[in-house]
């Protein structure tokens, strides 16, 4: 026998549900030395966390069954070991954390009391578990533990909750930690800190980390090794250089190729065509009320403060901001959902905020957008025929009823569906493809501005390559300019013409993307850069020209 | 069929259609014998053959086939429920669209309204409206659809509060979708289904409570039959004739039983759009 | 959390001035409150006088200012059959209401909170079937007719328990069986299918991966969370109380203010009404901002919400 802290050899689980049987991973085999960083990397329905479920024994049986294969930790068989020896594994040697940590963590328990909880149940005392809590809070650089140990889950931020969740893993010193996507719902500036956080504890404690993630760049930055996984089966794993560089199977090339910033800038023309959209001056307060009555404070968040912008025909303009940057509301006010305090935003020179409803009915027509989920922007009672032409029964005059099935037809083809979609309903489609219905409604009323807002940053990596792909071609066909904007740094990266980079409402940086991303010069950008995880020791490998 | 699988369900579907059935046609097949009074058979006990299937079920104290006057009494009873369910449903949901879409001082007003109403019990605001207007079958219904409204009103508001912070409908406004558009088309489709099945538990819930207005003689009034009256009807005979009051009592726990199985089965026939419908807070 | 209170408080203030509004519109939607008021055989020198006394030919407006004068100093006038104030007959029945409330409402509380939680540990299972069926069952089931079951079983065929008065703790069985039939088949639903959900949640897997023994899981994670829908729905089933007692103690003749309030209604007794009315409605109010309370000091969400 081998001597890896944990293995899995040859796992197999099936999940049963109404009276079906799917297959959730198949033959899986892998293992963690001591010390070492295992990153599990997949696509979402790829099975990469079941197998980790069932090292912790979490995954509920039924619906779950496991079919075949062994779990060994430390020379003891953990699938067949008896319920009280596997709880005292659980917690003390083997520890996990979760991507979702305002569910994850009991909403009506204080922080301290869940920490103290974990080492409770292993036979601390309560006043030497409380001691160690603070301790823990402390080391995992939350500020005032004293305080904040009865402090509940609600009243931290994303962040902090996950360094909580850590504090709780770590505190018997487990000898491994699993990390199930800890960072995805955060911003790359938390995100860099809680891996910087995992990589300093690692290096304190000598555990082994087991991290699953979809973030190619996640694993890259924290992993020794990688086991890539697709439809239930690993399908490549070796040292993470190995993998990442010279990828052997041909799922793991496709998904590389597909993750952006590796592809270098787009070639910006000097010239830059007519101006289409004009921001000036933008700005958006909201007055902090008090009490019963709602009375104002005279205080105002500034949602939006002063932000001038200018988008050219052909253009593509990435906008980049962590949440509370002002992004959203940017998007909102141009497409006429809030109205702004102050400034003005111009189509061709005509304002877009004058009260005539019939000329802003024309004006609006002209700018478009695309929205991050697709799930949630097609209403799910309507057919795809009717999402797509519901633009032309507001807009009466664009196209005659007699035209709409022809024309969907012919939209649908453009983003790459078959016609005869049109009769069904949205949740009959992936991700991918809802999305690809939303643009093309978005393309229904033959706009000149497409405003992307986050329009793939709930895709898939591959998905979102073949929507890059998508938004490309049209806008070659139709002249398009994209107002684009994400938290996703490569995927601007690789997309966008020029660059801006907000935060807390202003605008503080902006230029051609290569000035920005090569030459930064304010100190948030610069920051926000050396927080991405990091490919860019990757992409200097693999760099391609620009298609 | 989906129904089959499910026996429970499926009995209950079959019980409601049996007790509409003979809520629609039974007053036209027997109009009499639920009046006509046979003195021979005053009080006659249940399952008796002798006196023909008319008194399979005995008779009441003025020798009134019980059978008959249940089928009479289904008409009313569902009728009443059915009526006020539907008067609830369409004010409670307009009140509610307006309350949750408008906002605003009105939608205030609404609510608050609603709120004054809901947190009083409805059996006595019922006892109390009809103290003072007369228990007609109308009042009956206008208060029992009063005293329910709030719900769907609460109901649709939290419906249209959620719907229309959804994606789609910032789309159809950034498209620049008129107010009715928006309501009808967007949000109204996405918040019926969870009204329907509401509909379907209030029915349940309403049913009881004409019952019990009935049962303390402030509901209809004879020579109205209703299931609760009839129940009523019989409290005084329960020592010679247990039977009186026995019947209606489980036509009515039948019905009610009846419906809310039926309610639990949409709610989960409808799970798979709900579970769509989940799934876009994956992101957040 | 202070603040939280104020509002609940003033909102409960607001209902109640709406109800108090109702109430006083509705004696007069009739045309003549006084037709509510007194006998329909009174003299028509009575009724001047007493339309004098009460002011019922003044305006409106002036009429419900002396109307609310009269409600601040506990005047709800005196009752028509003895002409004993309409608030004494209230305050001697609402205790016995009360109690019956309280015994149901623990009753159910206890029954639902078991049942509903072994349910939900398998669901699906034998158990949880068995006990779904019976809990809507219990939510279906006319409590008026238990009522009459009930007499009929116990009183009239077994000759067991007694059938009205209040006399023995055996007095209290059937009617406290009336009232809490229908709250426990209710509550029995929402534990089930909040134990189900607290289950299934991640904290609870977050537990398990800490090594928690499934008992502390239960009764430490799941329960609590499951408890908070749990005081709502029983907060609405307690409110809803008064309904049922006027059934029970109408049938068991027990001296309560359901009973009371039928009384009253047959009598046409309309300051009794009114007055049992107010009552009613203050203490629901009172348990409404209880439960408000009690939910804030569960969920710490609420508390700084």
């Amino acid at each position: 026998m081998t001597d890896h802290l944990l293995e899995v050899r040859d796992l197999s689980i099936c999940f049963h549900s109404r009276g079906r049987t799917v297959k959730a991973v198949n033959g899986v085999n892998w293992h963690l030395d001591r010390g070492e960083t295992l990153a599990i990397l997949g696509e979402s329905g790829s099975g990469k966390s079941v197998s980790a479920s069932a090292v912790m024994g979490i995954i509920d049986m039924p619906p779950g069954e496991i079919v075949s294969g062994s779990i060994t930790f430390d020379g003891q068989d953990l699938l067949n070991l008896p319920p009280h020896k596997r709880q005292k594994i659980n917690g003390r040697r083997i520890a996990m954390i979760f991507q979702d940590t305002l569910a994850a963590l009991n909403p009506v328990y204080s922080i301290g009391r869940q920490i103290s909880e974990s080492m409770a149940v292993h036979g601390k005392s309560p006043s030497e578990a409380r001691a160690r809590a603070i301790e823990l809070l402390e080391r995992v650089g939350i500020a005032e533990p004293e305080r904040r140990f009865h402090d509940y889950p609600h009243q931290f931020s994303g962040g902090q909750r996950q360094r909580v969740m850590i504090a709780a893993a770590i505190a018997m010193e487990p000898d491994v930690l699993i990390a199930d996507e800890p960072t995805s719902a955060l911003d790359v500036t938390v995100q860099a800190g809680i891996l910087k956080l995992l990589k300093k504890l690692q290096a304190e404690t000598g555990m082994s980390i087991l991290i699953i993630t979809h973030d190619l760049g996640v694993a890259a930055e924290v992993a020794d090794r990688v086991v890539v996984m697709n439809q239930g089966e690993v399908v490549e794993q070796g040292g993470v250089s190995d993998v990442l560089n010279r990828p052997q199977h041909s799922y793991t090339k496709r998904l590389l190729a597909a993750v952006p910033g590796r592809h270098g800038y787009t070639r910006t023309e000097t010239e830059r065509g007519e101006i289409l959209l004009e921001v000036e001056n933008l700005s958006k307060h909201y007055g902090i009320t008090k009490g019963f009555m709602k009375v104002a404070t005279g205080r105002a968040i500034r949602a939006l403060d002063e932000v001038s912008l200018t988008l050219a025909k052909g253009e593509v303009l990435g906008i980049v901001g962590e949440s509370g940057s002002g992004k959203s509301t940017l998007v909102n006010t141009l497409l006429g959902l809030t109205s702004p305090t102050s400034g003005d935003v111009r189509f061709r020179g005509q304002s877009m905020l004058s009260e005539n409803q019939r000329e802003m009915r024309a004006l609006r027509r002209q700018v478009q957008v695309v929205f991050q989920d697709p799930t949630a922007s097609l209403n799910p009672r309507m057919s795809v025929a009717r999402i797509i032409s519901e633009p032309w029964a507001i807009h009466r005059d664009v196209l005659p009823r007699s035209q709409w099935r022809d024309r969907v037809a012919e939209l649908l083809e453009q983003v790459g569906l078959p016609a005869a979609c049109a009769t069904r309903y949205p949740h009959q489609f992936s991700g991918g493809q809802r999305q690809r219905i939303a643009i093309a409604r978005a393309l229904a009323l033959q706009p000149e501005v497409i405003i992307c807002d986050e329009a793939v940053s709930a895709l898939d990596v591959s998905i979102q390559a073949q929507v890059i792909e998508l938004l490309k071609d049209l806008k070659r066909q139709h002249g398009l300019s994209y107002l684009f904007v994400a938290h996703d740094l490569p995927v601007v990266r690789d997309f966008a013409d020029r660059t801006i980079v907000m935060q807390n409402g202003k605008i503080v940086e902006s230029g051609r993307t290569e000035d920005v991303f090569e030459r930064p010069q304010h100190i948030y950008t610069q920051n926000l850069l050396a927080s991405r995880p990091e490919e860019e020791k990757l992409r200097s490998e693999v760099m391609e020209p620009a298609r | 069929m989906m129904l089959w699988r499910d026996k429970f369900a499926f009995s209950s579907a079959l019980f409601l259609i049996i007790v509409t059935f003979a809520a629609l046609f039974g007053p036209s097949v027997l109009p009499d014998s639920a009046l006509n009074m046979n003195l021979m058979a005053r009080n006659a006990p249940p399952f008796e053959l002798e006196r023909g299937w008319m008194y399979v079920l005995g008779s009441d104290n003025l020798g009134r086939s019980l059978l008959a006057r249940l089928v009479i009494g289904a008409r009313y009873t569902l009728m009443i429920a059915a009526s006020a369910v539907l008067l609830a449903l369409v004010a409670g949901t307009i009140l509610g669209l307006i309350s949750g879409y408008a906002g605003g001082r009105l939608g205030n007003v609404i609510l608050r309204a609603a709120d004054i109403v809901m947190s009083f019990p409805s059996l006595l605001l019922a006892l109390i409206v009809l103290f003072v207007l007369s228990p007609q079958v109308s009042n009956v219904v206008l208060v029992l659809a009063l005293s329910r409204m709030p719900i769907y009103l609460r109901t649709c508001r939290a419906e249209v509060l959620e719907i229309r912070e959804r994606q789609f409908v910032n789309a159809a406004r950034a498209l620049g979708a008129t107010h009715s558009r928006m309501v009808f088309l967007h949000i109204l489709p996405n918040a019926l289904p969870t009204l329907m099945t509401l509909a379907t538990l209030e029915f349940a819930a309403v049913m009881l409570a004409e019952s019990s207005l009935s049962f303390l003689g402030l509901g209809v009034q004879a020579p109205a039959v209703t299931w609760g009256l009839m129940v009523a009807d019989g409290r005084g005979y329960l020592a010679s004739a247990w039977w009186v009051s026995f019947w209606p009592g489980l036509a009515i726990s039948l019905t009610a039983i009846s419906a809310n199985l039926m309610a639990n089965w949409l709610r989960t026939a409808m799970d798979p759009a709900q579970r769509w419908r989940l799934e876009g807070d994956r992101k957040s | 959390m202070g603040y939280y209170f104020r509002q609940r408080t003033i909102h409960s203030a607001i209902s109640l001035l709406g109800l108090v509004i109702i109430v006083f519109f509705l004696a007069r939607l009739t045309g003549n409150p006084m037709d509510l008021l007194l006998p329909v055989d009174t003299p028509q020198a009575v009724r001047d006088e007493f339309s004098a006394r009460h002011g019922f030919d003044q305006p409106l407006i002036v009429q419900f200012g002396s109307y609310l004068a009269d409600l601040a100093r506990l005047d709800m006038g005196n009752s028509l059959r003895d002409g004993q104030p309409a608030l004494d007959h209230v305050l001697a029945a609402f205790p016995v209401t009360l109690m019956l409330s309280f015994w149901a409402m623990l009753v159910s509380l206890v029954i639902a909170i078991v049942t509903g939680s072994i349910a939900a540990w398998r669901p699906g299972g034998v158990f949880d079937r068995v006990a779904s069926l019976i809990s809507l069952a219990g939510a279906s089931i006319p409590n008026f007719w238990i009522a009459i079951v009930g007499v009929l079983v116990f009183a009239v065929w077994f000759r067991v328990l007694p059938t009205s008065g209040t006399g023995t703790p055996w007095h209290w069985v059937l009617p406290v069986t009336v009232l809490f039939v229908r709250p426990c088949g209710v509550l029995t639903q929402v534990v089930r299918s909040a134990m189900i959900d607290a289950l299934a949640a991640p904290y609870t897997k977050t537990a398990r991966a800490r090594g928690v023994t499934s008992r502390k899981i239960i009764f430490g994670h799941a329960l609590r969370n499951a408890m908070l829908p749990v005081i709502t729905v029983a907060g609405d089933q307690a409110a809803g109380m008064i309904n049922g007692a006027v059934i029970a103690e109408t049938v068991f003749g027990f001296p309560g203010i359901g009973k009371l309030l039928i009384e009253s209604i047959m009598f046409r007794d309309f300051a009794v009404i009114q007055a049992a009315v107010m009552v009613t409605a203050i203490a629901i109010f009172v348990l409404n901002i209880g439960i408000d309370l009690f939910y804030a000091i569960l969920d710490p969400r609420v508390r700084h919400g």
